[in-house]
């Protein structure tokens, strides 16, 4: 019953766009932050927060479009990644906490840069039988 | 500043600093590489058996790589040079193979065309492993 999904995909909105702008944004700040040799400061903590809520909200999003009898094109992949997703702003702020130097800073950008390659990756999911 | 010593050894760990950095890029490798060749041999082993069964041992390799470099000590040391040189040689091998002997790879691996597909981090990621454990190592000299 993938027909009526065609119109659109409910991970290919402002919210993933929104989360793949504000990871670059917090991967470029964060590089800037590494190169004067600064560890990870207040705003980095808190744009992982701000990344982490739109991630879930886009899962949410995900999820309720499953619930509403919608599929993604690769189901095992899709979840994969969906998962992977909401577990990397974590995972950075728990490493970047570990290690107060610049290399903290290194770390957010790393998964920052990774982020968005993710989100694209689910959309791709989503989308190849789908659409 | 100077370090509370949390192993016996004298030298630098290979968990701090630039190392942690190093760590959590080859913890993302690990969840890749781990996912990707689970859904492979769980959905469609039969379609390309040698390219997942070495989506798998790469993914193994990251994950010890990244205990290892984590563990620091001389058996974690040991551990990720191992996994080092291993991945490097892999990398290398099955970026050469995929590219004479297509046949053999029919799907991506995470190691195929020298890991293009990831930008080529899987090629740079053993080679700052190498460093990093040699660094470390000069330092304690």
């Amino acid at each position: 019953m993938t027909g009526a999904a065609a119109a659109g995909s409910p991970v290919d909105g402002f919210l993933a766009t929104a989360s793949i702008v504000l990871s670059l944004v917090l991967a470029l700040w964060s590089l800037v932050s590494a190169v004067r040799n600064r560890p990870p400061d207040r705003w980095q903590l808190i744009g992982l927060g701000v990344l982490e809520l739109a991630l879930l909200a886009l899962a949410v999003v995900a999820l309720v479009a499953l619930a509403g009898g919608e599929r993604p094109g690769e189901p095992g992949a899709f979840f994969g990644y969906l998962v992977t997703l909401v577990c990397l702003p974590p995972l950075a702020a728990v490493l970047a906490r570990m290690e107060p130097t610049r290399w903290g800073s290194g770390i957010v950008c790393a998964v920052c840069l990774v982020t968005p390659v993710v989100v694209v990756r689910l959309q791709q999911t989503w989308e190849v039988l789908g659409g | 500043m100077v370090d509370t010593a949390e192993t016996a050894a004298p030298r630098r760990t290979t968990n701090r600093g630039p190392g942690r950095l190093l760590i959590a890029v080859y913890i993302l490798f690990a969840i890749a590489a781990t996912s990707r060749a689970a859904l492979q041999i769980a959905t469609k082993f039969d379609e390309a058996p040698v390219a997942y069964s070495l989506s798998a041992v790469a993914a193994l390799i990251y994950i010890v790589a990244a205990a290892g470099l984590a563990r620091a000590g001389h058996a974690g040391r040991r551990l990720a040079l191992a996994c080092c040189s291993v991945e490097l040689v892999g990398v290398l091998a099955v970026g050469v193979l995929s590219l004479a002997d297509k046949a053999l790879f029919p799907d991506e691996t995470v190691w195929s065309q020298f890991g293009s597909g990831y930008g080529y981090v899987p090629l740079v990621l053993p080679v700052l492993g190498l460093a990093w454990l040699w660094r470390t190592r000069d330092a304690s000299r």
